[in-house]
């Protein structure tokens, strides 16, 4: 067989290799707590914005012993989104955003990351229950971001398919990847 | 401009339209294939877990186009919206080449007999508009043969003691068993059950020139890179094309039924790649565009003498929309069940497909196709948190050690349940899209509850510490097995389309897809569609050759 795509790196088009290569960029400037920079090149986000959504898919997919959704760029992936596929979703990030900090503030008197850690996740207990359509819109693409394919902007180095077992590159057949 | 004038026009290039196209064409007739999709080929198998025909969340791989072609869902409450293909509720079939078979898992089940007559089985069910077809098993049994020998289909049957009966043996082994299998297989005997080999319209061996499935994880949904699962896209329209009397235009999307005063049909117009209107002139004009579409396109074509759409002066064109009402278990194991072999299904029973007590019909049992990472979200059980640790403890703990067993369990017909013209929203070539309401008959519920309760015993006694059902909601059935829309029948007050496919009081306009299916078993219809395909086409080349001299 021949080795054109034998290799690792998922095909990325123009855009998204740049916008990969962005996140990757300022991750590995600041490896174990942050991932975002502020000033990064944001599609969609401010970098406030991006720094509470990074927050938020932390809590949503937190690390343990493997990478959370921080860790795999998830926010990364919502951003990319929110100028393709996810467009129509644009106002319900901006007011859900809004929202979830406007729910700190109110709760603890500061917005979502400030918040220690046990507060966030309070403070999301009552954002599921009172901006469900928001709650389930971001849960949905933290999911997306961290389980997909890197390819879209998530799932930095593959973390969460490294962490079920499953053998990868995915790219090829069994008799491919067996040979 | 019309175009030069062919014998016939297959409107839908999937599992109906294909068979008909290569039938036609091999009989010698001229023919035009209009596809609204493109050819997608096995180099287009981007390996892509968010955007396939199985995980749509950023898009339905092989169509309809996310943008231009929009409809209107009314849900249980009377809220309209207007959905995408990606969308919940759009009840979406691939439009492409090849159709649902270009992409689907390739099961390739023959209903069973009761599945033709079921209502002389079951009596009438309050609410429902069952009904036997106007054709037996028997009439179908030779185009099953047929299909089953010219595609090509794998499996083994033979311990299954409840199959209708058939001449000739599947021309293809099945493949070597996978884990789940293993697991399965002898659970199932345990509990006094028949489990037996799938079949599947996929090469196990070399077959008709295409190679053996490699099991790859990249399945249901995905295009096969080797081009070992057969649809029409690899079979038979390529046979079509072969003969140098059918001509496929792709990108094509049917607007109407041209009628002359007579309503006798006299070809389509058509938008073509480009955008532009044309008039195909046609002897002969096929409609094979799935049950949502086809429905559309009569609805769409108007007439002095139809003037609610082409065959439906008894208002039966669009009802009846039925697909199939998955239901189920997922289990939890202490040993690891995935080994990453596809497609995965692999062991089924039809032992619940009828003689349920007190129910009408039941579904075919058998284990899930293999799971994607972002897939295995369906799988979280409901006792688990959403988010946070522990719910992402549970899928790397649980990812590898989980089976599902699901079927298809047979819906009873609701005559609400249907695809109408929207007064207002029309699609980017300004054509009226179909809008879809109605619900699940409570019957299919109840049966799917039942089918779920056996799943779990199958997966309980193969060894599961924990299990969870899947049971229907009452949302509107359509999606990829979507049937019904053009019934088949001998009376023309209930039904749109006669046992030959030709629509009643219409000479020359036949529908040859799913949509003519008054039920639609216990089974993926995949099979069915092709047979009856074969069948209708038999019929249909021999009142042409009554008709016209050649």
């Amino acid at each position: 067989m021949n080795n054109r795509r034998r290799s690792a790196k998922p095909a990325l088009g123009r855009r998204e290799f740049m916008g990969a290569g962005l996140a990757v960029a300022a991750g590995s400037a600041v490896s174990c707590s942050r991932s975002i920079e502020p000033g990064a090149g944001w599609r969609f986000f401010t970098a406030a914005e991006a720094l509470a959504v990074e927050a938020i898919c932390a809590q949503l997919i937190p690390a343990d012993q493997d990478p959370g959704a921080r860790e795999a760029g998830v926010v990364n992936f919502i951003d990319l989104q929110l100028s393709r596929r996810y467009k129509k979703h644009r106002g319900a990030y901006r007011q859900g955003i809004a929202a979830v900090d406007a729910a700190g503030r109110s709760k603890f008197g500061k917005p979502f990351v400030e918040l220690t850690g046990e507060r966030q996740i309070e403070v999301l207990n009552a954002v599921e229950e009172d901006s469900r359509p928001f709650f389930e819109l971001i849960l949905a693409h933290t999911r997306q971001g961290f389980y997909g394919d890197p390819r879209h902007g998530g799932n930095r180095n593959m973390a969460s398919w490294k962490m079920v077992g499953l053998p990868y590159p995915p790219l090829r057949g069994r008799e491919h990847y067996q040979g | 401009m019309a175009l030069k004038h062919v014998n016939a026009v297959v409107v839908g290039a999937g599992a109906g339209g294909g068979v008909v196209a290569k039938e036609l064409a091999t009989a010698g007739l001229s023919v035009v294939l209009l596809e609204r999709g493109r050819w997608y080929s096995a180099a287009d198998c981007r390996k892509d877990d968010l955007f396939n025909q199985r995980t749509q969340v950023l898009g339905a791989k092989f169509g309809p186009d996310e943008e231009r072609d929009p409809r209107v869902l009314v849900d249980e409450s009377g809220r309209e919206m207007v959905v995408s293909p990606s969308d919940g509720g759009y009840s979406n079939n691939a439009a492409c080449v090849g159709g649902g078979t270009f992409s689907y898992g390739a099961m390739a089940w023959r209903y069973m007999e009761k599945d033709f007559r079921m209502r002389s089985t079951y009596g009438a069910v309050e609410d429902s508009t069952l009904d036997d077809w106007p054709i037996a098993y028997s009439d179908l049994e030779p185009y099953y043969e047929k299909a089953e020998w010219e595609m090509g289909v794998s499996g083994d049957d033979s311990g299954n003691p409840f199959k209708a009966p058939r001449r000739k043996p599947l021309p293809m082994p099945p493949l070597a068993p996978n884990r789940e299998y293993e697991v399965l297989h002898p659970a199932a005997r345990r509990l006094g059950l028949h489990p037996f080999d799938i079949p599947m319209l996929r090469n196990t061996v070399p077959y008709n020139g295409r190679r053996a499935c490699m099991r790859c994880r990249w399945c249901v949904g995905f295009a096969c890179e080797l081009s070992a699962r057969t649809g029409t896209h690899n079979t038979v329209i390529p046979a079509a094309l072969a003969t140098g009397n059918c001509e496929l235009r792709t990108g094509c999307m049917t607007r109407e039924i041209l009628l002359d005063s007579r309503a006798r049909a006299t070809g389509v117009a058509y938008f073509d790649a480009g955008g532009r209107l044309q008039e195909q002139p046609a002897g002969l004009v096929i409609v094979s565009g799935g049950a949502i579409e086809s429905a559309r396109l009569l609805l769409n074509s108007k007439h002095r003498l139809f003037p609610n759409g082409l065959g439906n002066r008894n208002g039966w064109v669009g009802r009846n929309l039925q697909s199939h009402s998955y239901s189920g278990a997922n289990g939890l194991f202490e040993f690891e069940t995935f080994d990453d072999l596809g497609p995965g299904a692999s062991v089924a029973i039809c032992d619940y497909n009828h003689g349920n007590p007190g129910l009408a019909g039941g579904a075919l049992l058998a284990n899930e196709f293999i799971r994607l990472p972002y897939q295995f979200m369906a799988l979280v059980p409901p006792w688990i948190s959403r988010w946070g640790s522990e719910h992402k403890d549970f899928v790397r703990t649980a990812y590898r050690r989980t089976m599902v067993v699901m079927g298809p369990v047979q819906e009873m017909p609701m005559f609400d349940a249907r695809v109408q013209l929207d007064p207002k929203v029309k699609d980017y070539w300004g054509i009226p899209v179909a809008r879809l309401s109605g619900t699940r008959h409570p019957h299919t519920i109840e049966v799917g509850r039942f089918i779920a309760s056996k799943a779990e015993a199958w997966l309980k006694e193969a060894g599961a510490v924990e299990t969870w059902k899947r049971v229907p909601s009452k949302s509107l059935s359509g999606g990829q097995h979507q049937a019904g829309t053009c019934r088949m029948g001998n009376d023309p007050q209930t039904s749109v389309v006669d046992a030959s496919c030709r629509i009643h009081d219409v000479d020359n306009v036949y529908v040859i897809d799913a949509s003519v299916h008054p039920t639609n078993g216990g089974f993926n219809p995949g099979l069915t569609i092709l047979a009856n395909a074969y069948r209708a086409s038999g019929a249909l080349l021999q009142a042409w050759k009554g008709k016209v001299r050649l």
